[in-house]
């Protein structure tokens, strides 16, 4: 297994999801026209992690929320070493005319976020599209993408892997920075 | 890391894996949900050219692969062979490496020699698919039928009884079924006219009943197959009216079960032969569902071999 150093955990790792979720409320007050979409496979379980948060400060309002599988829009499916196999995806809210933000664990080449919004756009015509993600991987970007919440902002290099831990999937709440 | 299909081709559900099958069947789930947004294509196969040469005739088959195809955003070229120079006679190879030599990559065939759609992936260099040959294999039928089956009952097809009732010598549906069925350990029960049923067809590890009566009774699913007039050269039976009396599957039949069944047909429906219409239009009837289901089943086959390439 590769070397790993962990960049965040307990109660930073807590906090930090505390402040993304009050500078959601910020600008989408009470989420009435507004919804939080997780991307899969490892998005969900940050947006699963903002929704719990958010019900709970709002409470009684619940936090719209989607789960979108970006399998079927990569642009690497020929190119990929093994095949992509889909994940399932849970899209119960309508898309058209809402404020989407966007919730993944890891931003890096911008390409994910690419597929994920032509994936959405099958949905229907949002108003907005907005970019949450817990890990920034600045100065890696191979498209025009930029996040507008972020959680931490990482240097790295290309050999260098950027992990997200979560307690839902059965592990300790933390991120790694791993080295070959 | 994620595996894929263990194989290049589709040419039968014989050379696949109760993995491949699940796989297969998982994918689907994603391509079904799909197909029912708003937008309904997806750019996976952009890249790709897919011919459709179908030597032996079919409505649901080729437009169900042509439009997963489509929805693929694949490429798509359509080859019949009753428009084309096969009538002159070029052989199958000649006419499939025409194909290839206009950069198709993938090829999905429908004939009626059982084996030719081996043949051709041993001969060709394109991935194959097998839209049924002859007698032998029809396997994406054999796909969206356990589909299907699942989706309906929400039940896993190794919890479940099913009995292929009809024209099992001549079905290659009932052949790929009994394959797919038994690998994912299901209990499968073929009936129909002594005549009908092929001899030693119990060392597949089916039931073989003929008293429709007992079949349907015993049964969570009834897979009703179509009398294949056109593939027999003897007379199997009396006639078409004896065949509907004895094993054609009716209403006065259904409410005499102790329990409720799904019924299937993998079409086209020779109704009031095998089945009359007041069960195929019934509520237990799920053949349109198989119809819906079978461009799932067939946008994941497609994605998956392509991801194979």
């Amino acid at each position: 297994m590769p070397e790993h150093n962990t960049i965040l955990s307990g109660k930073k790792f807590s906090i930090t999801l505390d402040r993304l979720c009050y500078q959601l409320i910020e600008n989408h007050g009470k989420f009435i026209n507004s919804a939080i979409i997780g991307l899969q496979p490892r998005g969900i379980y940050l947006a699963q992690a903002l929704q719990q948060r958010l019900n709970t400060i709002l409470a009684p309002i619940k936090v719209p929320y989607g789960e979108l599988d970006t399998t079927f829009h990569r642009d690497d499916f020929r190119t990929h070493k093994g095949p992509l196999i889909p994940s399932s995806q849970k899209m119960e809210l309508v898309v058209e005319n809402k404020n989407i933000i966007f919730v993944d664990d890891v931003l890096y080449t911008g390409r994910s976020i690419r597929a994920g919004m032509d994936a959405l756009l099958d949905f229907g015509r949002p108003a907005s599209v907005e970019l949450l993600v817990l890990v920034d991987r600045i100065y890696s970007r191979q498209l025009p993408i930029e996040p507008n919440y972020i959680g931490l902002q990482v240097d790295t290099r290309a050999s260098q892997k950027v992990k997200v831990n979560w307690k839902a999937a059965g592990e300790e709440d933390s991120v790694w920075l791993m080295t070959e | 890391m994620e595996t894929g299909l263990s194989v290049r081709h589709l040419i039968g559900i014989k050379d696949l894996s109760v993995d491949d099958i699940r796989l297969i069947l998982s994918t689907a789930v994603r391509f079904k949900e799909q197909i029912n947004q708003p937008m309904k294509r997806v750019p996976s196969l952009r890249d790709l050219t897919i011919a459709n040469a179908f030597f032996e005739n079919s409505t649901r088959t080729r437009l169900s692969f042509e439009l997963a195809e489509k929805r693929l955003s694949a490429d798509i070229v359509n080859f019949s062979s009753s428009s084309s120079s096969v009538s002159k006679g070029e052989t199958l190879l000649d006419t499939i490496n025409n194909l290839i030599a206009m950069k198709v990559e993938m090829i999905v065939m429908r004939h009626p020699y059982p084996g030719s759609a081996y043949f051709l992936s041993k001969n060709v260099n394109a991935q194959i698919i097998n839209a049924g040959d002859g007698t032998h294999e029809h396997p994406t039928q054999a796909l969206l039928d356990a589909f299907s089956m699942m989706d309906r009952t929400k039940r896993d097809v190794s919890e479940m009884k099913i009995a292929i009732i009809g024209d099992i010598m001549h079905s290659r549906v009932a052949l790929s079924n009994i394959f797919l069925l038994k690998k994912l350990g299901a209990e499968v029960m073929v009936c129909g006219p002594a005549t009908l049923i092929p001899k030693h067809i119990e060392s597949l590890g089916v039931i073989v009943e003929h008293s429709v009566e007992k079949a349907l009774e015993w049964c969570d699913v009834a897979n009703v197959l179509r009398i294949q007039l056109e593939r027999q050269e003897a007379g199997y039976f009396p006639s078409l009216r004896e065949y509907a009396l004895a094993f054609g599957i009716n209403k006065t039949r259904l409410n005499k079960l102790t329990k409720p069944i799904t019924i299937m047909h993998p079409g086209p429906i020779n109704r009031g032969v095998e089945i009359n219409s007041d069960v195929a239009d019934s509520e237990h009837s799920i053949i349109l569902e198989q119809v819906e289901n079978g461009v799932a089943i067939r946008m994941a086959v497609l994605y998956l071999l392509a991801g194979r390439m």
